[in-house]
């Protein structure tokens, strides 16, 4: 019997190991290409790994084109609309799991409704309504709309629902106002799902291709996805320099991750199975 | 106690505030003037949108190109769907397993899901390039000779498929993951002692106690189907010869590149029906074969 687990294991781990290399060997073949020469990229048969070194791909990604800047620009917007998010979405998920109120249900239900949304259908009104404000072109016109976030709102009201209504009692009748209920208690308790929110808005809003591309059109105020794209057009076989700045683009996300990685994966489960 | 009913219901409209006004300025006016817009024709730069009735409407659907589109659309359905849903639950059944160094594997297949589209998407451009790509020389190393992947219109929506499962692999056999879970695993046990076979396990017990989670991410699938934008962008263009043409992508060239708002927003309404309506089907249809306890 243990000698059969043991052989089923060893099969699981083949399978998992061989499928973990095929979606790796992209990313393999992205750090080889970046490290290529111009001439190194054409030469028959290919090199797997490059016969000699080159960084020229990397100092042309840090020294001749806009990289600096769109990284800059990335960080900003993604940490602003984050954290914007995740303090509107807290707010509001807090009333909804903790409060009564008039027409509550229907306001949540309009809430969810409104996801079945596309983007595409309401971006070209928005776009005129940021047009109109004079706010395209402008890092707020990127951040501005994250402001409601349905799925935050709607996650973090799952989680806040089981906080033990002894808690915010007790504070209410130590004289604490709603906003220190909300900062001190709530907030805090709740730290699991918001690392959750954290990352997965962080990820959406550092790759986010569509709104950025729409709105910014000011090169200086690019993002990494946007400049990529041009990049991509520009640059259509020049692959060391694509390869090297896709890296760039991806290591940011790949230390967030890194760090909040276990409460990411527990906090999706959960979601999953609700 | 009248003072603090009174200051709490200050509070509640303060906290609900940002929400709120974020709701009405960036989902239901837009809503509400996107089909507005779909009747009318409107260039964004000269005057206000014109009214022209249905026009936008009978011109998309008199159109060779709508058809093309979808006919596009469907084909990504038919390959990606099957694909996607077989390989997830597969990762997803071997994650359950108890093996130290698993939580490994997690980490590693999450790392395309982080991926931005673009930079996915550029990476397989240089992987799919016929003769110095990655894929065919691979190919050739077992005699087979690949085809030019992006410019032959037999082969692009494949590979967009192809790249679309590698992408989102992780983040569904994560979510099919949690659900077996949260399956309790006495079951498998109790079978087991009946004489179960692991193939009647899988196939009696946990795929019928799964169903709630697959029939979430099947819901999750064909909206995003639906909604193909980035990595076509990219990849392909839209081409070789309108093969890849999908409905966003569509959206935006009319939108955002003729500026051809009025056709554009109607495209846009017509893929919401089109969301809706299938989204509904699914949920009649989930009676049948969704196992709820």
């Amino acid at each position: 019997m243990n000698k059969k687990l043991k052989l089923e294991n060893t099969g699981v781990l083949v399978v998992l190991f061989t499928l973990t290399f095929i979606s790796i060997l992209p990313f393999l073949w992205m750090i080889s290409t970046s490290l290529k020469s111009n001439g190194a990229l054409l030469s028959i048969p290919v090199e797997w790994i490059p016969k000699t070194v080159s960084w020229a791909a990397f100092i042309k990604v840090f020294t001749r084109l806009p990289f600096i800047g769109a990284l800059a620009n990335s960080t900003f917007i993604t940490m602003t609309s984050t954290t914007i998010t995740l303090i509107s979405s807290s707010l509001a998920a807090f009333v909804f799991a903790k409060f009564e109120f008039k027409y509550k249900n229907l306001l949540f239900t309009l809430f969810l409704a409104s996801m079945m949304i596309p983007i595409q259908v309401t971006g070209i009104p928005i776009f005129i309504i940021l047009t109109k404000l004079n706010l395209t072109n402008s890092y707020l016109g990127v951040i501005f709309p994250t402001v409601f976030n349905v799925f935050a709102i709607f996650l973090l009201r799952q989680y806040m629902k089981n906080i033990s209504n002894d808690f915010i009692e007790a504070a209410f009748m130590d004289g604490a106002n709603f906003w220190q209920v909300y900062w001190k208690i709530v907030l805090p308790m709740s730290i699991v799902p918001l690392t959750t929110l954290f990352v997965i808005n962080f990820m959406n809003y550092w790759n986010d291709y569509f709104w950025p591309l729409i709105i910014l059109s000011d090169p200086n105020k690019m993002t990494l996805p946007v400049l990529l794209s041009k990049l991509n057009a520009q640059y259509t076989t020049e692959y060391n320099t694509l390869m090297a700045g896709s890296l760039v683009s991806m290591v940011p996300i790949l230390i967030v991750y890194a760090f909040a990685q276990k409460y990411f994966i527990a906090g999706i489960q959960e979601g999953g199975i609700k | 106690m009248r003072n603090m009913q009174k200051q709490t219901k200050i509070f509640l409209i303060l906290f609900l505030v940002p929400s709120v006004f974020g709701f009405i300025v960036f989902s239901l006016i837009p809503m509400i003037s996107a089909f507005y817009l779909s009747f009318t024709s409107w260039d964004v730069i000269g005057g206000a949108p014109e009214w022209i009735g249905m026009k936008n409407y009978i011109d998309i659907f008199r159109s060779e190109e709508f058809y093309r589109v979808m006919r596009n659309t469907l084909k990504f359905i038919t390959f990606y769907i099957p694909s996607i849903m077989v390989s997830s639950l597969l990762v997803a059944l071997l994650f359950d397993r108890k093996i130290k160094g698993m939580g490994m594997f997690r980490v590693l297949l999450f790392i395309p899901v982080l991926t931005s589209w673009i930079a996915g998407a550029i990476i397989w451009r240089s992987v799919l390039s016929g003769q110095y790509g990655l894929m065919n020389n691979l190919l050739a190393l077992f005699s087979i000779k690949g085809p030019a992947w992006l410019t032959d219109p037999d082969w692009a929506m494949i590979a967009v498929v192809m790249v679309s499962v590698w992408k989102d692999l992780g983040f569904f056999s994560l979510i099919l993951f949690g659900g077996l879970r949260g399956i309790d695993k006495t079951l498998y046990e109790a079978a087991k002692i009946d004489g179960a076979t692991s193939f009647q396990v899988l196939r009696r017990i946990t795929i019928p106690l799964l169903t709630p989670t697959i029939f979430f991410v099947l819901v999750t699938t064909i909206i995003n189907s639906f909604q193909l934008f980035p990595q076509v962008m990219v990849m392909t263009g839209g081409g070789p010869d309108g093969a890849t043409q999908v409905m966003v992508e569509r959206i935006y060239t009319y939108g955002f590149r003729y500026f051809e708002m009025g056709y554009a927003a109607a495209m846009a309404v017509i893929l919401l029906l089109i969301i809706v309506i299938v989204t509904i089907v699914q949920m009649r249809l989930q009676k049948k074969w969704v196992f709820y306890e």
